[in-house]
């Protein structure tokens, strides 16, 4: 017997009154979801994904579109995911793919932990009257300071730094590659970066020409299919990143499909046209700690030592002592990524059930390396899943020095979170390499959505920061005492090591 | 709010103990009576060689017991007593404090630089934290720390500190916000030579006490001005800072000011911010830190609590008030008011 079709997602409807036939949303829509007969807009409702394009684009207000309008019969285990993941595996004998980060309704608990504000004993300091310094610098640190006293009482610094990225906010973009999002994007966020004196990442698909002006606020990604890697590549970053895993699939490779490997993808990349741009899981020269700590080493004598090297793993379950390890392989910064990490396709499997919340993470990876007196050695950046200043201010008290953002990046240029990033059809123009989209897309206005969006956090966590009476963000890194946990039970209290709520 | 004062006479000529009394109780509107204490420097010439360890007992019988023993593995007592005090009708004994002139065994920690001082630092750490009913509140050689809940005046008489002579005093009239009422809560805090007196609230104490926690020091006073006293002894002892520089790590210059100094002094701020952020200390406080060599005071990055200093002769004060100096000493040299951050330094004359 067929399993027939399964019901639809999303019903869209056009109410005809307003409707004035304009046929945007036929335009727009680069799914097929509309087509005119005579004097009306038919509508396929089965086309759409609700990426929301239609509806912003139509002048007249007329486009609904409803979610699940077809209800399965309820059932707690029996879920409507559960059951459609059987159908489509029944059909096809593959592993079931998905887009955007973990989809399961898990607790989220930066939503669980509460800031602090003064109230009386201390003064809250006002950002708009008393500096607020937000400056962050990412690399190792020395442990202690030599310094050499002269017969006239001169100082002098014996110590010398190491390479360290200056970032005037501790909010950066992590790395979304050209081929997976396209050039229009990738410019709009650099530009942005290098107007607030922050960072992005270029991601694992080279470095495009035309970002080479922002190149100084650009930290290029060493992957383990080396995609686009060359002397000349490394050499233009701000700092160079290798990649071991991602949060959204822990443990296994990336795929960028043929279709996307156009002429100016396949030269960035340094790959042939149209052929698949398949990362293997591991980097196939690092199969423990000790071949990673030759990968820094070589690229950093390839940079001349000028350059700070970082880590990125996904968080899994002994993320803090692998960190821990990380730290030793002189390595100047390790990337941890929350298992609510973006990503334009993972396996179903994996987006929803590999891997631990960046919270815990960051916490533990914090702890570790303070107990073991290394955590000058490192700088620890978060990510993944991490959607407002409350966000951000929270993963710093836990310990983080920055954080990436990636999806916020890509919803302040119109990313609706539709999660269809892998059928390269992103009706924004963001996830697609698709001329006629990406050119919805125009970096001259998008750079500055995404720059005012990291601005109007940048308030908030000044905002933030004064009212709990802290003038600088040294002093919110690791303060765990300036947060409470609500609703958390006691052993994860015990992890994030914060007091609950009235304690 | 609290009340803070401190006085160090650069050619070492001992002060009695009466006068900071008076100094301190002119400042009672700042405390609540809750919490007073003294610290005074060189006031045990005889046991000058041994470290006096200060302690409140709860009962004299099992912390006691484990107290000996562990210092008796770690060394050898020369002299122990029960720290003579008189009764005061206004002041509740909940402790009883006694001292011990104490020589630690150097061959027991091999490796180390300074053994002495990491036997002591460790003893205090493990006798606070393993050792219930007791709590060593004070570590130097040749230094004494009284403190107990009650006013300035009180807490004076109680310990008759108008006997002891140092050259060095610091004093501290409270009114308590976060552990109230508790001997151990009041200050000045101590661990070997250093000693703290503090106004305000450290909104960075979460992460001083992770910083300084990740080099073996135990946060156990459950108060913010006792991270001061470990982050003295981290950066100015072992990391050997001096004393300007140590400050310069606590409340550092703002970036603005340092991006416009000269290329010297910008790479020599850029490293110690750098090196040094997570002892940087936020929020409102006047702090005086005292060693056997001289007193520092210092205020945070934007000066939310009062510091002044004056100085008359070989003296120099720093306190709260400029009424509370001028109670000790009404004809002085000069006054002033430090700017925010800048430290205020007496050091006795080599
Ligand atoms: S965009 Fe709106 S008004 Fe235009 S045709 Fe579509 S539904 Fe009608
Ligand atoms: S990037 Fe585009 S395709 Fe991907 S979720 Fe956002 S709107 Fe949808």
């Amino acid at each position: 017997m067929s399993i027939g079709s399964i019901p639809i997602k999303f019903k869209v409807r056009i109410d005809p009154a307003r409707c004035m036939l304009c046929e945007r949303c036929i335009e727009n829509c680069p799914y097929g979801t509309y087509r005119r007969e005579g004097e009306t807009i038919v509508v396929d409702s089965r086309n759409c994904v609700a990426c929301h394009r239609c509806v912003a684009m139509c002048p007249r207000d007329a486009i609904s579109i409803e979610e699940k309008p077809i209800d399965y019969r309820s059932h707690p285990l029996w879920s409507r995911e559960a059951r459609e993941a059987i159908y489509n595996q029944a059909r096809t004998g593959r592993i079931v793919l998905a887009g955007m980060g973990n989809a399961t309704d898990l607790p989220n608990i930066f939503d669980r932990l509460l800031l602090d504000a003064c109230q009386v004993t201390n003064p809250s300091i006002d950002p708009l009257r008393e500096p607020m310094e937000l400056r962050t610098y990412l690399g190792k640190k020395p442990r202690k300071l030599e310094i050499k006293q002269g017969k006239d009482g001169d100082i002098e610094l014996e110590t010398t730094l190491s390479p360290n990225l200056k970032l005037n906010i501790p909010i950066m973009i992590g790395h979304m590659s050209y081929g997976a999002i396209s050039l229009n994007a990738q410019l709009s966020m650099a530009r942005a970066v290098s107007d607030l004196g922050t960072f992005m990442g270029t991601g694992e698909g080279g470095l495009h020409p035309s970002l080479r002006e922002y190149q100084n606020n650009m930290i290029v990604q060493v992957a383990s299919g080396r995609f686009g890697v060359d002397i000349d590549y490394l050499e233009r970053g701000a700092a160079i990143e290798i990649k071991i895993g991602q949060g959204a699939k822990p443990g296994i490779g990336g795929h960028l499909p043929g279709e996307k490997v156009g002429p100016e993808v396949s030269q960035t990349r340094m790959i042939p046209e149209r052929s698949d741009a398949i990362s293997p899981a591991p980097h196939h020269d690092i199969y423990s700690i000790e071949d990673l700590k030759q990968l820094v080493h070589s690229l950093k004598e390839a940079t001349e030592w000028k350059k700070p090297v970082f880590v990125k793993i996904a968080a899994v379950h002994n993320v803090a002592a692998i960190a821990s390890g990380i730290a030793r392989s002189s390595a100047d910064a390790v990337v941890v990524d929350g298992f609510r990490g973006g990503t334009g396709a993972a396996p179903r499997v994996f987006r929803d059930h590999v891997g631990i919340p960046i919270e815990a993470a960051i916490a533990a990876v914090d702890q570790k390396l303070r107990s073991q007196g290394i955590r000058n050695e490192i700088s620890v950046i978060a990510s993944g899943g991490i959607r407002d200043a409350a966000d951000v201010t929270k993963a710093i008290a836990l310990g983080a020095d920055a954080i990436y953002i990636g999806t916020a990046a890509l919803i302040a240029m119109g990313c609706r979170v539709c999660g269809t990033c892998y059928r390269g059809l992103c009706p924004w123009g963001i996830a697609t390499q698709d001329t006629r989209l990406t050119q919805r897309l125009d970096p001259d206005l998008e750079w500055q959505h995404v720059a005012n969006l990291i601005r109007g956090w940048t308030l908030e966590i000044s905002e933030l920061m004064g009212a709990a009476g802290i003038n600088s963000i040294e002093s919110l890194r690791g303060n765990r005492d300036r947060l409470r946990g609500y609703m958390l039970d006691e052993a994860m209290m015990n992890v994030l090591d914060v007091k609950p709520v009235g304690a | 709010m609290c009340g803070i004062i401190s006085v160090i006479d650069r050619s070492k000529t001992g002060m009695d103990g009466s006068r900071i009394k008076h100094a301190l109780s002119l400042m009672d509107e700042r405390g609540s009576g809750e919490g007073a204490g003294y610290a005074a420097y060189g006031i045990y010439p005889d046991y000058a060689d041994y470290y006096a360890l200060h302690l409140f007992f709860n009962n004299l019988v099992e912390p006691k017991d484990k107290v000996d023993e562990i210092l008796k593995t770690w060394g050898e007592i020369e002299y122990e007593e029960e720290i003579p005090t008189i009764e005061q009708p206004d002041l509740r004994r909940t402790h009883i404090p006694w001292r011990y002139f104490f020589k630690p065994d150097c061959t027991l920690m091999p490796g180390s630089t300074t053994p002495e001082e990491d036997i002591i630092t460790m003893l205090v750490m493990k006798i606070n934290t393993s050792v219930q009913g007791a709590l060593v509140y004070s570590s130097g050689k040749n230094i004494g720390v009284f403190k107990a809940s009650g006013w300035p005046e009180t807490v004076a008489d109680f310990y008759q500190i108008e006997q002891y002579e140092g050259y060095i005093w610091l004093a501290h009239n409270r009114y308590p916000t976060n552990t109230s009422g508790w001997w151990g809560g009041a200050h000045p805090f101590n661990l070997l030579d250093w000693s703290v007196i503090h106004n305000g609230e450290i909104t960075s104490y979460g992460t001083n006490r992770r910083y300084i926690e990740s080099y073996g020091y135990t946060c156990t006073m459950f108060t913010d001005t006792e991270v001061v006293a470990y982050l003295c002894d981290l950066l100015g002892r072992k990391h050997g800072l001096p004393e300007e520089l140590m400050v310069r790590a606590f409340a550092p210059p703002f970036w603005d000011e340092i991006d416009r100094m000269k290329e010297a002094d910008c790479s020599l701020n850029t490293a110690i911010r750098l090196t040094y952020g997570s002892a940087l200390m936020n929020g409102p406080f006047a702090i005086v830190v005292a060693t056997a060599d001289g007193i520092v005071g210092f205020t945070d990055r934007i000066k939310l609590r009062p510091l002044v200093a004056a100085e008359a002769g070989d003296r120099l004060y720093i306190s709260s008030e400029e009424a509370a100096i001028r109670r000790m000493e009404p004809d002085l040299d000069r006054v002033w008011m430090p700017k925010a951050g800048e430290p205020v330094i007496g050091k006795v004359k080599v």
